[in-house]
């Protein structure tokens, strides 16, 4: 009845796990409980969880995102209290199999269920209102590639609580991850949350595609595109090439662990080193799924704080292109080690060296774009200049590795951690941030606060530093990865400080969550009043702070790059239409919410070998699907009266902040920021 | 692909763009056929010789392939199929990186750390 | 496939007199590209199924090699089953631009005959596989054909199940916009399954036999 599922899963002998289930409990029911008090759920269904507004989504994926970053950075924290502990003869407080699935659910949270849906939340809130349209492609396949990924979020949540995850490292190599060396549940957990959630971000790539190629304003070709939305394009790109390349890899280990075939196994003819293979072909467009649009939104906050125009447009556009293209040539530079030979080796050594050009093209433009302008250093800017000196670094570490001869010595040692933290973090949640704390305004129509802002900026910077130097240190000495004990007690000290630095990195957090904190609090002070708080360049600052629900009043029309910042200088930004026309929007829907829930069934029961049970989510989901195929009445019309209202209430607002200004907005080069 | 020629482009894509006649389609249909004979009767035959076995499948295959992707798929160049096309050229890019990449590497590794005279078999 | 962009014909409001403007309004060729890059991402699915054939497809770890298993005759009847549905799809597309509701519900159930004919003889072909003690567990060369394949089956029956759905629709709404876009999608998707199936008997079948 119940698969393998039994009340032994729930592992009531681990304290650490209980300990968090009684807390993740009380918290649930107190929220559910002041919902239940404040009234909410009509509203958070209504507004929220049916909403088809990519704004709306897009907020949904980073509050997910922070929520998890709480938990995969929980797992750090105690894998770095364990290796500061366990030298010698102490064997620290995680017994190997624990030790095993938090450096597992570490990788795995972080990438999947923090990274990604950083990235896809941010290309949600800002493309299209960068090329000036409505909403995406197709709005209710976006609501459903959120719901998707929710269903990944929480099966990996339960699998904290009910069962195991899996203790293989976060790309769950063969033979280790196959059914006879990973008997339990943990990599069925992690195969199923990954598919859910790799389905809806293939939804999504194919969906900001056609938004991008399809959606722009008038007049606003491919050359004339901001640069976050190109970088956005071409992430999409290699979502939708990368993607199917991770389904199909993670299906074929599930019929290893559940067909009994012979994909990846040692016996009858599988070959493990074929998974390796296949994992890394979409592994390596994988980081640059992440950092194109970092790089995105550093470029457009460059330009708008050192109040020029971004310095090599077109190069950073070829870059971004040329890098999108090599990112599917290098991937065999993950496993030098594994016995291709020296032609193999020395192809993609040479591949990811070039790939590095690109990059370094980039930086010498965001350096040019500084040169000589008025660089204002607040929150988002100190994150980006943080990010090119940190991003630097990790990349001269990555091109060392590139080589393979070196790469032999540093293999899967803590200097590749240290490195590959290098990338990630500094370039890509530094990005997040920067790009958090820009584009905030426009999500909620109120600035976040600078201090905390700085603080959090600080904190990370410093506590990145010391919690990674060690660990390229002790990769040279020799430290390998995934230690969860070890008997040289020379490392220890450089353990100590690497914890260290992981508290310096929560205090970091916690500055974050005081900024919001803190901001909310005092949004009538921090308010947004003409849409344009940072003096900017592209359309989405154009429009009112929070965006109106349909975006554009009026579809702009485009002549320049820089079409927003062109108007303000002849003084044309804000001029007010004399007639407003209907717009088109589509419906909310819950179907999305349904296809999600059911999903999540189908995955968990999957997972348990509940065979009635996985059958009830499928039919669930397909037949969801087909109801909405039905479903004619998905879209209405804002008559054009309530628009001009909106509109009007809007230029009132804009017309009073204008006048209390000292210098007029049309003029944001000598605009005071905060 | 710009802005200001989307309906103009979709008309052309959605409508008068060649969606095919009962003769293209029977000419297609009358290829197909022919190409899938001429690729069994090589394997089938036992008239071909052995060394361009595969290489005749293979052009048929292929020759198949462009067939049914202009008359079945109205594939083309015209300025409305222009991106689909692009886009296929791409994946076909990737497609060949993924299949060929994986044997040049896998065959390399075979090559390097299998026991020459190793066939795999069950490990009881 | 139900994509939620808007149909032309929006209620109680006049098509005509926002069709000039609106650039948002989906005239089929947002869809019609969306579907087109999916297929695409397919397309990579299957790539990586190729790969995985292509590198594991010699080892038969002593058990039967593709040369002792397949039946060339038997898969160039399925072959034909597969060509004779695209034409027939193709009719039926012709007749859904001639805006012939009933010759489109025909030639679709013509269709779904021809597809569920081939789905049969391949749930056949696998069924006498396994009793012949050749199933998937037996080495990685038959874990990957049965995928490979297998995979390929799958879509079909997708397929299958859209073409059901889709004569229903059509039945009940006629050709509007939404459902010939969505029939225009149906028709990239089957015309795609016909050329992954070239590939199937290409490089699986008749490589397997030589």
């Amino acid at each position: 009845m119940f698969g393998k599922l039994t009340l032994d899963a729930i592992p009531f002998h681990e304290p650490i796990v209980m300990g968090t289930l009684v807390a993740v409990i009380l918290g649930g029911l107190a929220t559910l409980a002041l919902v239940t008090k404040f009234r909410l759920w009509g509203y958070l269904w209504k507004e929220w969880f049916t909403s088809v507004d990519h704004k709306k989504i897009g907020i949904m994926y980073i509050i997910v995102a922070l929520v998890m970053l709480l938990r995969g950075f929980s797992d750090a924290i105690m894998m770095r209290a364990q290796q500061a502990m366990a030298a010698g003869e102490s064997a620290g407080y995680l017994p190997p199999h624990h030790f095993d699935q938090v450096f597992t659910a570490h990788g795995v949270i972080m990438i999947f269920f923090v990274a990604m849906p950083f990235i896809t939340g941010l290309m949600n809130m800002v493309v299209p209102l960068q090329i000036g349209a409505r909403d995406v492609a197709y709005p209710f396949l976006n609501s459903l590639s959120f719901w998707l990924f929710m269903s990944g979020v929480v099966l990996v949540m339960v699998s904290l609580f009910v069962g195991d995850f899996a203790a293989t490292g976060w790309l769950a190599y063969p033979p280790l991850s196959g059914i006879k060396y990973s008997p339990t549940v943990g990599v069925d957990y992690y195969i199923w949350s990954l598919q859910l959630s790799g389905l809806g971000t293939t939804l999504s790539g194919i969906n900001f595609i056609v938004t991008i190629m399809k959606m722009r304003a008038p007049g606003m070709t491919l050359m004339k595109m901001p640069v976050f939305t190109w970088t956005a394009l071409v992430t999409n790109i290699l979502i939708v090439a990368a993607f199917p390349i991770l389904t199909v890899t993670l299906a074929l280990l599930t019929a290893d662990r559940y067909l009994d075939m012979h994909f990846f196994t040692n016996e009858l003819g599988g070959n493990a080193m074929m998974y390796v293979n296949m994992i890394w072909i979409w592994g390596h467009p994988e980081v640059y799924i992440l950092i194109l649009p970092c790089f995105g939104a550093y470029s457009e906050i460059v330009a708008t704080f050192s109040k020029k125009p971004l310095f090599g447009y077109k190069s950073m556009v070829y870059a971004t292109s040329c890098i999108g293209v090599l990112s599917f040539v290098v991937w065999l530079h993950h496993f030098f080690t594994m016995g291709s030979g020296a032609s193999v080796n020395a192809f993609f050594g040479i591949t990811t060296m070039i790939i590095s050009v690109p990059t370094g093209a980039k930086l010498f433009n965001w350096l040019f774009t500084m040169y000589r302008g008025r660089v204002e250093f607040n929150v988002p800017m100190l994150w980006t200049v943080g990010f090119m000196v940190t991003f630097v670094i990790g990349g001269v570490t990555g091109v060392l590795m590139a080589v393979p001869g070196a790469d032999f010595v540093l293999h899967n040692s803590v200097f590749l951690i240290a490195h590959f933290h290098n990338v990630i973090i500094g370039g890509v949640v530094f990005g997040v941030f920067a790009a958090i704390n820009y584009w905030f305004p426009k999500a909620f129509g109120f600035r976040l606060n600078e201090f905390w802002g700085k603080a959090s900026f600080w904190c990370w910077l410093v506590g990145f530093w010391m919690a990674f130097a060690p660990l390229y240190v002790l990769g040279l000495k020799g430290m390998t990865r995934r230690m969860n004990h070890y008997a040289n007690p020379d490392w220890q000290p450089f353990l100590i400080v690497a914890a260290l630095g992981a508290a310096v990195i929560a205090v970091g957090i916690l500055c974050t969550l005081i900024q919001f904190y803190v901001s909310v609090r005092d949004r009538k002070k921090l308010t947004d009043p003409s849409g344009d708080p940072w003096g900017g360049r592209t359309l989405e600052w154009a429009i009112s702070s929070p965006a109106p629900f349909y975006n554009f009043a009026i579809v702009p029309q485009i002549k320049e790059l820089d079409q927003f910042w062109e108007d303000k200088q002849n003084g044309v930004a804000y001029v007010q239409p004399a007639k407003y026309e209907d717009i088109h929007m589509p419906r909310n829907t819950g179907v999305g919410v349904v296809m999600g829930a059911f999903g999540t069934v189908l995955g968990f029961a999957l997972v348990w070998h509940i065979w009635w049970m996985a059958a009830l989510g499928l039919v669930g989901m397909v037949a969801a699907f087909i109801v909405r195929a039905y479903d004619r009445d998905i879209d209405y019309w804002v008559p054009a009266a309530e628009v001009e209202k909106i509109e009007r209430s809007r230029h009132a607002q804009l017309k009073q902040f204008q006048t209390t200004q000292v210098a007029p907005v049309a003029a944001p080069q000598r605009q005071k920021v905060a | 692909m710009s802005g200001n020629h989307h309906s103009h482009d979709a008309h052309h894509g959605a409508d008068h763009a060649d969606h095919g006649t009962t003769k293209s389609y029977i000419v297609g249909f009358v290829l197909s056929v022919a190409l899938t004979l001429a690729s069994f009767g090589v394997v089938m035959s036992g008239k071909v010789p052995h060394d361009l076995m595969m290489p005749g499948v293979i052009v048929f295959g292929v020759a198949q392939l462009i067939v049914q992707l202009k008359y079945f798929l109205h594939m083309g160049l015209s300025p409305a199929q222009r991106s689909n096309f692009a886009i296929m050229l791409f994946t076909l890019l990737i497609l060949a990186i993924v299949v060929v990449g994986s044997l040049w590497v896998i065959h390399n590794m075979n090559a390097n750390m299998m026991h020459p005279t190793s066939q795999m078999v069950p490990v009881e | 496939m139900s994509s939620p962009a808007v149909s032309a014909t929006h209620g109680a409001f006049d098509g005509a007199s926002h069709d000039g403007h609106d650039h948002h309004h989906d005239d089929g060729s947002k869809t019609l590209l969306g579907f087109w890059i999916y297929l695409m991402s397919d397309c990579l699915i299957f790539s990586g199924l190729f790969a995985a054939f292509a590198v594991l497809g010699n080892s038969t770890a002593g058990g039967p090699t593709a040369k002792e298993l397949f039946e060339l005759p038997y898969v160039l009847g399925e072959t034909m089953l597969l060509l004779i549905s695209s034409v027939t799809f193709g009719m039926a597309m012709l007749n859904m631009h001639a805006g012939k509701k009933g010759g489109v519900v025909a030639w679709l159930a013509v269709t779904f005959l021809f597809g569920a004919g081939f789905i049969g003889m391949e749930v056949y072909e696998f069924a006498k596989l396994v009793h012949e003690g050749a199933g998937p567990s037996h080495s990685a060369f038959l874990s990957s054909y049965f995928t490979l394949v297998g995979t390929h089956g799958l879509h079909v029956t997708c397929g299958l199940i859209w073409l059901v759905v889709m004569m229903d629709q059509i039945r009940r709404f006629g050709l509007t916009d939404a459902t010939q876009r969505r029939l225009s999608c149906l028709s990239l998707f089957w015309h795609f399954l016909d050329i992954v199936w070239i590939c199937v008997f290409t490089f699986v079948y008749l490589r397997g036999a030589i």
